[in-house]
């Protein structure tokens, strides 16, 4: 399963989107224009991307508290994304998300969720409700290394499982629960080998080869709407920014060399460019798509730069579907 | 308008029952559901609508989040009150949360079942009554009916309604029963009070199975001359704080009885807000009937003082009415 020289352009096109979009997100915290907690997911482009172009556009995923890359990996406009991180009342989530809860239902994300392992049983519900409203729709969950330690993470592969459920479990698996390593917290190092004791294919991809994630997502798809169940694919790879960004460290947990060396010779963008160029795309063609992404970036900043806040007196607004007596915000605000 | 008489468990059965026959979207989620929670719906329904899962409450209750964020209306059935910890964080962080975060863009109409098993000698793990811990979350809607006719309309409008709703069920009430409307589109609003008893001289609010011990308080008053307003809340969240004002401004005096345990309850809610708002209306101190700060011990011995019962509110009354 290769993808199309279009397709391919539209892969590039995403990774750089989710790079550009946080290298201009990481900017905006130094100037102070985006409040609160950013966790990136640079490093991890091609991972994302190769899931979410084996999908289509009405399939549904979750996502984590690194929740950019997720939207952007779907087909999620820029605007409104970086609006939302500037807290402005233009943003995907009105404001009252933020950076940890990018999620766009228009590319059909169910929810980014902050609380690790949370969104896991919310993608299998998912999954449940296409087969049980006799949809072929799949589910594909996203989430850490760390979320594999989580109830939800058994609780749902287990259900998933015995019931066929379309849902792929997505594992990113970077190496680092914040900072904590993968060695000290899994009796053995392959996630995807837990499958086995569900009873569903686990497998194993290199995270840092776009072909290759989506080669393996695309067969876990398929396999999902033919009815035979979920895969949980774990996918190599690895976070080159802080867990959050500016963070505060007061002790090393990860080597500088180990860092480099990922940078230097894993990076998921460089490695997909040699490919490109390697499959006939030209020099001018893919230097005019990074231009094109990096305007668009610059566009969505000055979108958001220029959307009004929220007004104080709307926080009410979205708690309830069907308000029943409520906001009672005369007796609340005293 | 026909009626028939049903037991409030029966009322649950029918509830789910009708509402999964009008509307497809509905299904059903729980643990041994097939045997206990369903009965009456099993063989009239595909395989598709019922899940009895395995013992996984924080997985089968987000997998209900999920179900109800993708066009589902699921009912959740967490059987005792006490297993809606282990599915908090699905029941706080996702489905209360959900909607507000993303600006609108969710909607989680999802129906959570618990039934509150005190007095039962259980002991401490299977006889709480956590709704105080629930209402402290914006975002969610909580019932605890007192009858048949109640648990029906409202069970029937949480499962209608787009917002997630948990319903408290008072297993000393199950087999009581009240005639019922037959009509299959009966329902009770969500949001609103009920006033069970007029009276004059104090207004007692009731929470759920705390009714089986105001209505005869009221009663064994009247004998002696006071006349008891007794206000069945019904519904938790949103908090019918208006009902609640009005009677108190009518009687100058205020007591709650409820199950939970004193520290931050449901009635020390309701005593704050009558407080700030009604405080000059207010002829006496107010009273709160409550289950101490200490764990269900199993012996029925120590169990059963401790919770509320006739004789407690009578007392509280006499102790506002010299």
């Amino acid at each position: 399963m290769t993808l199309s020289k279009d397709q391919q352009r539209e892969a590039y096109r995403r990774m750089l989107s989710i790079r550009s979009f946080e290298q201009a997100a990481a900017r905006q915290i130094d100037n102070g224009e985006i409040p609160g907690a950013v966790h990136s997911s640079i490093g991890q482009e091609a991972a994302i991307v190769g899931a979410c172009m084996a999908l289509r556009d009405t399939d549904y995923i979750t996502g984590t508290h690194r929740s950019h890359g997720h939207p952007i990996g779907k087909g999620a406009k820029l605007p409104p994304l970086m609006a939302e991180l500037m807290g402005r009342t233009t943003g995907i989530c009105k404001g009252r998300g933020g950076s940890m809860h990018l999620a766009d239902s228009s590319v059909g994300i169910i929810g980014e969720s902050a609380i690790v392992g949370g969104g896991i049983p919310i993608a299998t519900g998912a999954g449940l409700s296409a087969h049980v409203r006799g949809t072929d729709q799949v589910s594909l969950c996203f989430f850490g290394d760390g979320a594999t330690n989580e109830g939800s993470f058994h609780e749902s592969l287990n259900m998933a499982a015995i019931w066929k459920l379309p849902v792929i479990y997505f594992c990113e698996n970077n190496l680092y629960a914040a900072t904590t390593p993968l060695r000290s917290s899994h009796g053995q190092p392959d996630v995807a080998h837990r499958a086995a004791g569900y009873g569903m294919p686990g497998v194993i991809v290199d995270g840092q080869d776009l072909e290759a994630v989506h080669a393996a997502t695309g067969a876990a798809v398929a396999r999902a709407r033919r009815g035979e169940g979920p895969t949980l694919i774990e996918a190599k790879t690895y976070r080159f920014d802080e867990h959050a960004i500016g963070l505060f460290l007061p002790s090393i947990y990860r080597s500088s060399e180990e860092v480099d060396r990922y940078k230097r010779e894993r990076d998921p963008l460089a490695l997909y460019r040699q490919a490109l160029l390697a499959a006939g795309h030209g020099e001018a063609e893919l230097a005019a798509l990074e231009q094109s992404v990096s305007r668009q970036v610059d566009e969505a900043v000055e979108f958001a730069r220029n959307s009004p806040h929220p007004d104080p007196a709307e926080v009410y607004e979205f708690m309830y579907s069907n308000p029943i007596n409520y906001p009672r915000a005369e007796r609340q605000s005293s | 308008m026909t009626s028939q008489r049903l037991s409030y468990l029966s009322a649950i059965l029918e509830a789910q029952k009708e509402e999964m026959e009008r509307d497809p979207s509905v299904i059903m989620m729980g643990e041994d559901i097939a045997l206990y929670s369903a009965t009456g719906v099993l063989g009239k329904l595909d395989n598709k609508r019922l899940w009895s899962t395995p013992i996984s409450e924080l997985g089968f209750t987000g997998m209900g989040v999920g179900a109800a964020m993708t066009g589902l209306r699921p009912i959740v059935d967490l059987t005792i009150a006490s297993f809606a910890y282990l599915a908090s964080d699905q029941i706080i962080n996702q489905a209360a949360k959900v909607r507000y975060l993303t600006g609108g863009q969710a909607r989680v109409p999802i129906v959570f079942r618990m039934s509150m098993w005190h007095n039962q000698a259980n002991a401490a793990q299977h006889s709480d009554r956590p709704y105080p811990m629930f209402m402290n979350v914006p975002g969610l809607k909580i019932i605890a009916p007192s009858g048949a006719r109640d648990m029906k309309g409202m069970l029937k409008a949480a499962i209608r309604d787009d917002d997630p709703v948990l319903v408290f069920e008072d297993n000393d009430l199950w087999m009581k029963s009240e005639d019922v409307p037959s009509d299959p589109d009966f329902l009770v609003p969500l949001g609103k009070a009920a006033v069970k008893r007029e009276g004059r001289d104090v207004t007692i609010v009731s929470i759920a199975g705390c009714i089986l011990h105001t209505l005869p308080a009221a009663e064994q008053l009247a004998g002696e001359g006071i006349e008891a307003e007794v206000i069945d809340l019904r519904s938790l969240a949103p908090l019918d704080t208006d009902s609640i004002l009005a009677s108190v401004a009518k009687t100058g005096r205020l007591v709650i009885v409820d199950y939970a345990h004193r520290t931050n309850s449901a009635a020390a809610e309701i005593a704050a807000i009558v407080a700030e708002e009604a405080f000059d209306a207010l002829k006496a101190p107010i009273q709160r009937v409550t289950t101490p700060d200490v764990h269900i011990p199993f012996s029925p011995k120590l169990e059963r003082p401790l919770y509320p019962n006739k004789d407690k509110v009578v007392a509280a009354v006499k102790k506002i009415i010299k």
